[in-house]
């Protein structure tokens, strides 16, 4: 399965493409499990990049645990939660809180 | 120190108009990502995993409490309360949104600092002895004459688009301690014969993934020639660097491919053309630049060595500080300190806006005002009496930068790797906080003696693994993170590019790995006096290979 993330052009924050906006957090990421699926993700993020909404979009492995949708690649993982030795900075910070 | 003129200002203050207005034009989406990238890069502005990265320039690492004070004030109220110092002395901010770049650019220019160059494939921050100006063996403060090189490089109109960065640095010691064997340039001012400056110039010498020492071209230039040769150098490189791939751009790859006569006999034959022009640097101009850095006037005071006695006895944690963190300068009544930003588990590098502005604070009323950043990752005072180190300490002890580790095992060079870095393979700052954490005991970081450590989370070696007496390596190998081990490196007047010891280690192995290494040099060191890079050079890896993989090899 795959999920669509990107940078804001703004502040450049991670996000991630759900429920037809830009959210904040991966955990309700909208998933393509077939290729058209991924194409329909892949032309919304061309479209999000030429209308200057975000950067740096890419495709990314994603999978279902306890019905939240995880990245796959450690890197991912981390963009999705925070820098692992600092607990309360980025997203998993805005969680706690 | 140096001290802005008004082609300075100008300069900058143009730079921040015309990038503000670029950002501007950016967010209104008037300029795609492909105009804006090269633009914001030429200013600093990297995307990250989390948010955009502002690399902020401190050319030879020199900074004023003032300036150093600003940097806390941006940590505070555009970042997220604290800065990372790198290895090109520079500050790096994590979390800027671009549309406060602006007015990042506009605080920094009010304590003239910038941005410039700090990316891109030009002429970067020029490097330079931290201890310049304060250490005892050097010839000359290499200062002055990276500041003329820090003018001649800006928006150099020829060298805005080399093949790739270039790196220069300068040391005025014998003892190198600016790495400049590791340099695309690097350039060690001497005095000849006749008592006159000059340098030694090396080039090619460069880490990444494929490391190499620089090589000597030059034994003594005068320092009347410095960019005329250097505009030698360069203008072979531009015109013969490699364009057609990005990982043989580096002049290292020129220089080996070339050979180190045949693009010796380029440089000097292009010199020829050059040395006798415009570029002459008049005797002075060179005066006037290093007037900008005569030292402070160091009054005698003798009551150092008593004061210093008297608090020895009264402190256990003064006493090993000093043996530490404290070095001889020129003047026998003062030294040079260092504040290691490396606590036992605190990532390298990083300083939070308080500290910075006490740190500013203890420069301004006991160090002349003064302040370098180390490439080793760490803040200098190089000039304070030793009659005021005591004072010094306790203030660095209340806010948590006392740590007596300089040298030692726990003062590691690290790379934001895979917990920031868009190009990190895995992460680095993990590693370094359980290694500190495991040698945590000061006394056995003491009996090991100096060592080197640094770590790289992917092979552009930003934490200098190539030239770690231990260097590590994070790489991703089947979705895991895998730590590679160098051995033998070094970046000193005696500059080697560590081996590679075996096969690499998980995460949760390369702490025992590292105390395996340790633990064998311990044991086989002639005596207490023999530094691992020393027992290194003698045993060569066999040793350590068999202390680290002999059970794989029964056990298979």
């Amino acid at each position: 399965m795959k999920i669509l993330t990107a940078n804001r052009l703004g502040d450049g924050i991670a996000v991630w493409y759900a429920d037809g906006g830009w959210a904040e957090t991966v955990d309700q990421a909208d998933p393509a499990h077939d290729k058209a699926a991924e194409d329909r993700l892949e032309a919304i993020g061309a479209r999000a990049f030429a209308a200057n909404e975000v950067v740096d979009v890419n495709l990314i492995d994603a999978e279902v645990v306890d019905r939240v949708v995880e990245p796959v690649r450690l890197r991912e993982k981390i963009r999705a939660a925070g820098p692992t030795i600092r607990g309360d900075l980025g997203k998993q910070a805005e969680r706690a809180a | 120190m140096y001290r802005y003129d008004e082609f300075d200002h100008d300069f900058v203050q143009a730079r921040v108009a015309e990038f503000s207005d670029q950002v501007q034009r950016r967010l209104s989406g008037e300029i795609t990502e492909d105009q804006f990238r090269p633009l914001r890069l030429m200013n600093g502005v990297y995307l990250q995993l989390h948010a955009y990265m502002l690399r902020i320039a401190v050319p030879y690492g020199t900074l004023n409490s003032k300036q150093l004070r600003m940097l806390g004030h941006i940590a505070r109220k555009y970042d997220k309360g604290y800065g990372h110092f790198t290895t090109r002395q520079n500050i790096q901010f994590n979390w800027p949104a671009l549309s406060d770049i602006p007015a990042i650019l506009a605080d920094l220019a009010s304590v003239e600092m910038h941005a410039i160059q700090t990316s891109g494939n030009c002429i970067r921050n020029v490097t330079a002895d931290h201890f310049a100006g304060a250490a005892a063996d050097e010839a000359a403060d290499p200062r002055p004459y990276a500041e003329i090189l820090r003018q001649w490089s800006s928006v150099h109109p020829e060298f805005s688009f080399l093949p790739r960065k270039f790196k220069i640095a300068v040391t005025g010691a014998e003892r190198d301690r600016a790495a400049i064997q590791t340099h695309d340039i690097g350039l060690h001012l001497k005095k000849n014969a006749a008592g006159e400056l000059g340098f030694a110039v090396y080039i090619g010498g460069g880490q990444g993934r494929t490391p190499m020492v620089a090589r000597k071209i030059r034994d003594f230039l005068p320092e009347a020639d410095l960019l005329s040769y250097c505009t030698a150098i360069l203008r072979v490189y531009n015109l013969y660097g490699r364009r057609d791939n990005k990982y043989k751009a580096r002049i290292k790859i020129l220089v080996h491919e070339t050979g180190v006569e045949e693009i010796t006999r380029q440089v000097e034959a292009e010199w020829q053309e050059l040395k006798d022009a415009e570029l002459k640097l008049p005797e002075a101009d060179i005066r006037a630049i290093e007037a900008y850095f005569a030292p402070p006037a160091l009054v005698d005071r003798p009551d150092g060595d008593e004061a210093v006695k008297l608090a020895r006895l009264d402190s256990k944690g003064f006493s090993e500080w000093l043996d530490q963190n404290v070095v001889t300068h020129r003047h026998p009544d003062y030294a040079a300190v260092t504040i290691s930003l490396k606590g036992i588990g605190d990532v390298p590098g990083d300083a939070s806006d308080s500290q910075m502005e006490a740190v500013a604070d203890i420069a301004e009323k006991y160090a002349f005002d003064e302040l370098r950043v180390s490439h080793e990752q760490n803040l200098i005072l190089p000039h304070v009496a030793r009659a005021d180190l005591k004072a010094i300490y306790d203030a660095l002890v209340d806010i948590g930068l006392a740590t007596a580790n300089s040298n030692l095992i726990s003062d590691i060079i690290s790379c934001p790797g895979l917990d920031y870095c868009a190009l990190a393979t895995a992460r680095s700052i993990p590693i370094a906080q359980e290694i500190s954490r495991r040698f945590a005991s000061l006394e056995r970081q003491r009996e090991i003696g100096e060592l080197k450590l640094k770590i790289s989370g992917c092979i552009n070696a930003c934490g200098h693994h190539h030239v770690g007496h231990i260097g590590i390596l994070g790489v991703e190998k089947k979705g895991s993170e895998l730590y590679q081990v160098t051995l033998g490196g070094s970046a000193d007047e005696n500059t080697s590019v560590g081996e590679i010891i075996g096969r690499g280690f998980s995460s949760e192995e390369i702490t025992d790995a590292i105390e395996t290494i340790v633990d064998t040099y311990l044991g086989l060191r002639t005596d207490p006096q023999e530094k691992f890079i020393d027992a290194y050079r003698r045993v060569g890896p066999a040793p350590f290979k068999e202390a680290l993989y002999a059970g794989e090899a029964k056990a298979a």
